[in-house]
């Protein structure tokens, strides 16, 4: 047994090869993961889309490769695909507390004689912010 | 003459693109239909039909489709992208959140002077020096992080590498505000 393998040829019982495609990227001291990766996209795949990149561009792609495999070993229904959506969703939340948040800005830019508690107090009210923007249609 | 089996014609996308017989109880004709064969020939090519067969296999019947829909998503950004895939399209989310609540930051700044200004009369009070130094301290605490997705402005593939500092997805968001 050749103990200088990668941990792939390790995990697929062969050889390791002087140019193996995955010992850069595999080192022995970390089985996992090369197990996690190759439970979602199976060795043969990864070899392939590691063989069609540039060598200096292989090291970010195994391990985001690694990173969705993990995502997809928590949550094998959507895997990363659910952490897009939650941060979408959070991105559409920030933008609508924005745009409220600047509705506010023109109308005090517009009525600076405006009272000022009942303004303060409404920072963040959906409909308060309705009746703010129809000052300035 | 020898007989032969009339052909299937309800062949699923994953079968056909398999070469073999479409059984009644694929795993995959729900979810890749026969007019859809470029569905299955992405998620084949990234995870392989038996990868995808063991996912859908782990999980229950009324999940499939979202996971396949999942994968397919995958596939689909891992194809467009062979370097970063789907880790790509996070690391772009959360740089435009950070953006966002930086703008949203300074938006709220503006709008608690302009509440000081009315009710002293008189600019750069005691609240808009507060409000000034929170901010301060959390545009700080954004930049240590923007500065990890600063060498590209753009989302070039596979031209630079090192463009994403992947240790921090996922970054937590917390209400900073």
């Amino acid at each position: 047994m050749n103990p200088g393998r990668c941990a792939a040829c390790r995990y697929l019982r062969r050889r390791c090869p002087p140019d193996c495609i995955f010992s850069p990227y595999f080192p022995p001291n970390n089985p996992q993961r090369f197990v996690s990766i190759h439970r979602i996209y199976g060795a043969s795949n990864v070899a392939k889309l590691l063989q069609q990149l540039p060598s200096h561009l292989r090291t970010q792609a195994a391990d985001s490769l690694y990173l969705e495999a993990q995502y997809r070993i928590e949550d094998p229904v959507y895997g990363c695909v659910g952490l897009i959506s939650l941060l979408q969703q959070q991105i559409h939340d920030v933008e609508r507390q924005l745009a409220m948040t600047q509705a506010e800005i023109a109308f005090r830019a517009r009525h600076p004689q405006a009272v000022e508690s009942n303004l303060l107090n409404n920072v963040g009210n959906p409909s308060f912010s309705n009746q703010a923007s129809s000052w300035f249609m | 003459m020898r007989s032969h089996e009339p052909r299937s014609t309800s062949s699923c996308a994953a079968c056909k693109l398999l070469k073999r017989r479409c059984s009644p109880t694929c795993i995959f004709a729900p979810y890749f239909r026969s007019d859809e064969p470029k569905k299955f020939t992405k998620v084949h090519k990234v995870f392989g039909a038996s990868n995808v067969s063991k996912i859908l296999i782990e999980v229950p019947e009324e999940q499939r489709e979202d996971t396949v829909n999942s994968l397919v998503y995958e596939a689909e950004a891992r194809l467009r992208d062979p370097v970063y895939g789907c880790i790509g399209a996070i690391a772009l989310l959360q740089r435009k959140m950070i953006e966002l609540q930086h703008d949203l930051a300074l938006a709220r700044a503006r709008l608690a002077r302009y509440a000081a200004n009315y009710s002293t009369g008189v600019a750069g009070t005691e609240l808009d020096r507060l409000t000034m130094t929170g901010l301060g301290e959390f545009l700080v605490a954004c930049g240590g992080f923007m500065d990890s997705f600063n060498q590209s402005s753009s989302y070039q593939v596979n031209q630079d590498a090192h463009m994403y500092d992947l240790t921090q997805i996922p970054y937590v968001y917390h209400d900073q505000l």
